[in-house]
């Protein structure tokens, strides 16, 4: 495939990650935190997807690093004034350190991307369910540290007084940098190892593909990822407690993989925006909203039980998800146009760098 | 501490976990699905026996099998019959979907903060006392429900017609329906019993723990389910004893820890769990020769 062909396909996640944006600054300031929210989502999906879609491997773990990156970036942006009074406890390098809220967002994305290679050099031997169970076992252990080991968070009590600096745009540029990402590993040569893997593990090895490596390396770029969106979710909510990043959010996540398709990046978004605005939306009605003439009020728990139902319907009625785990076909038929008809003028996005 | 009531009562709780396992084993089993929606059996069950308190108690424990078998029955031909031939992340997927959404339902009918099942609660006391060891009825109900569960389940399994097809499907679901063995009716008859199994465990832990809360059943599901893959999940006992494991293990490190380090049991299961999985990937109890490789 063309250089050009292939940017083609980061074209529509990339542009449905801009709309979202723009769409976002028409709306009123409560609405535009929901929007803002939805954008943290799809980076969260889309770091799933760099494990998951592209190895095939289902990994209940990647909560995890959100959760690490989460609680880095949130702890190490609190300013060091009111660490001790917050934060007792407390190892002293973390309580007389403070850094500002975009060093944060690297920190977290290291630590994901370290605790992510530390856990994955063991147990990305793993195939199947043993893999997912290894995984989860990574995410409840976590989860268990964070929630109980005062020296480094806030344990069982919620981390509150965060700077809140994840603002609508800040959301786009961290969603727009993971689909990036994942759209560069997906084409880089561990990117097509791995994903020839995923199809037929026999074969691959037989040509002589070190799954392994390929699989940590996916896993590792996943844990960056998941550690910079849960930056970017700390900086967005402002407070925030263990029980936010594990396993609702891990079941929730990995269902819109799913219902999006979980073998294109295009499907990670889709279906990370797709479900995320459905989710806020329906917790609207939960408290009472006008939709057209109506006045609609739904009961508590409305919302995961529609979402519920309609997620099954979907991965029932169309296993390979809304997109087809495909990129979005318009990519392909833009890019046949663009080799037969070179002169039909530049497509927007073809951003190679050229003489000029 | 006490060795011997330790080791009591973390068998007793071992035999919970492995009635858990065998409900999910017998359905990955027939239709190799991991069935994270079981955990919304259990609730059912549970909820039942909220709303039956009033009633006589083999009323209730009546009800509550009945009810947990429906749904389960239900589970299948509404959702999981389609899927298959889908891939193992789709069926999955669609089983936390099936689970959400019934959460919801508990959490619409019955709120938050969970409801008193105390039909049994008297169970609690203890039975047999003797020194610094005591028995309480409970763990005798657990050990005996579970044994007798667990037999009932080898037997129907080993000693019926239906049991045969079902260890054919279990073995290898295609040639089992070449030689004639319906389907439907085996996949049906494998949740039906995954029901029952449900409501037992359900009828136990409301005698241990009266209060069903929306999440009743989904943390011992998981426990379990990391059990069954820990235990080995190809085979019926396999993943049984993985279950069994699994809560004896929980049950024993939570007395072994030194009360200071107690809240880091999960840490230290998960971490037992995942030594486990890296030295033998297809179970602990496995035989020896088994792969997780496929041969070509």
């Amino acid at each position: 495939m063309s250089a050009r062909g292939k940017l083609l396909q980061l074209l529509p996640p990339a542009l449905l990650i801009v709309v979202i944006g723009l769409v976002g600054t028409t709306v009123s300031e409560s609405t535009q935190t929901e929007f803002t929210g939805v954008l943290v989502n799809i980076a969260i999906v889309i770091a799933l997807y760099v494990f998951i879609g592209n190895s095939g491997v289902i990994s209940f773990g990647q909560i995890a690093f959100v959760a690490i990156g989460a609680f880095a970036a949130g702890v190490m942006t609190i300013p060091s004034e009111i660490k001790p009074t917050l934060l007792p406890e407390l190892f002293p390098f973390i309580a007389n350190h403070s850094v500002s809220s975009f060093e944060s967002l690297i920190l977290a994305a290291l630590l994901g991307a370290f605790i992510a290679l530390v856990a994955g050099i063991a147990l990305m031997r793993l195939n199947g369910l043993a893999a997912g169970i290894a995984t989860l076992a990574v995410l409840e252990i976590v989860h268990n540290v964070l929630r109980f080991w005062e020296k480094i968070g806030p344990g069982a009590k919620s981390l509150a007084l965060i700077p809140e600096t994840t603002g609508l745009w800040e959301a786009v540029l961290g969603a727009l940098f993971c689909a990036v990402i994942a759209f560069l590993h997906q084409h880089s040569r561990s990117g097509r190892l791995l994903r020839a893997a995923r199809e037929d593990a026999s074969a691959a090895r037989a040509i002589g593909v070190n799954i392994h490596l390929h699989r940590l390396v996916a896993f590792t770029l996943s844990g960056a990822l998941a550690g910079l969106a849960g930056g970017l979710l700390v900086h967005q909510i402002g407070s925030i407690t263990t029980e936010q990043v594990y396993l609702q959010l891990t079941f929730i996540t990995l269902a819109m993989l799913v219902v999006g398709g979980m073998g294109s990046l295009w499907g990670a978004v889709v279906g990370g925006a797709l479900v995320s605005f459905l989710n806020v939306y329906l917790l609207k009605l939960e408290e009472g909203a006008a939709v057209g003439p109506l006045h609609v009020d739904l009961p508590n728990g409305a919302t995961l039980l529609i979402l519920g139902a309609l997620m099954a319907a979907i991965v029932i009625l169309r296993p390979s998800g809304i997109t087809g785990s495909r990129e979005l076909p318009a990519a392909g038929w833009l890019r046949r146009r663009a080799q037969t008809e070179p002169a039909a003028g530049q497509p927007v996005d073809d951003n190679v760098p050229k003489a000029s | 501490m006490n060795w011997l009531q330790t080791l009591i009562d973390a068998i007793g709780l071992g035999s919970v976990y492995a009635l858990v396992a065998i409900g999910l084993a017998l359905i990955f089993g027939v239709m190799r699905l991991v069935n994270f929606a079981h955990g919304e059996l259990i609730t059912a069950a549970g909820y039942t026996l909220v709303v039956a308190r009033d009633l006589p108690v083999p009323v209730a424990i009546a009800l509550a099998v009945l009810v947990a078998v429906i749904l389960a029955w239900l589970m299948e031909r509404v959702a999981f019959r389609r899927l298959r031939d889908a891939q193992p992340a789709v069926m999955l997927v669609a089983t936390f979907a099936v689970a959400f959404a019934l959460e919801a339902v508990w959490l619409i009918a019955f709120g938050a903060r969970g409801e008193s099942a105390d039909l049994l609660s008297s169970l609690n006391r203890p039975a047999i006392h003797s020194g610094d060891v005591t028995i309480r009825w409970v763990t005798i109900a657990m050990l005996g429900v579970g044994g007798i569960l667990l037999a009932g389940t080898t037997l129907l399994l080993n000693r019926t017609k239906i049991g045969l097809q079902m260890r054919a499907a279990a073995t290898d679901f295609r040639a089992a329906r070449l030689l004639g063995v319906r389907a439907d009716q085996v996949i049906s008859v494998a949740f039906v019993i995954s029901g029952v199994l449900a409501a037992a465990v359900a009828v136990l832990l409301t005698a241990q723990q009266p209060l069903v809360t929306p999440t009743f059943g989904l943390e011992i599901t998981i426990l379990a389910l990391v059990g069954i893959v820990v235990g080995g999940m190809d085979r019926l006992t396999t993943a049984t004893l993985g279950g069994f494991a699994i809560g004896f293990l929980n049950s024993l490190l939570g007395n072994v820890l030194p009360s200071s380090e107690r809240v880091y049991l999960p840490s230290a299961v998960f971490l037992v769990v995942i030594i486990v999985l890296l030295v033998r990937p297809v179970g602990i109890f496995a035989p020896r020769g088994t792969s997780t490789e496929e041969r070509v």
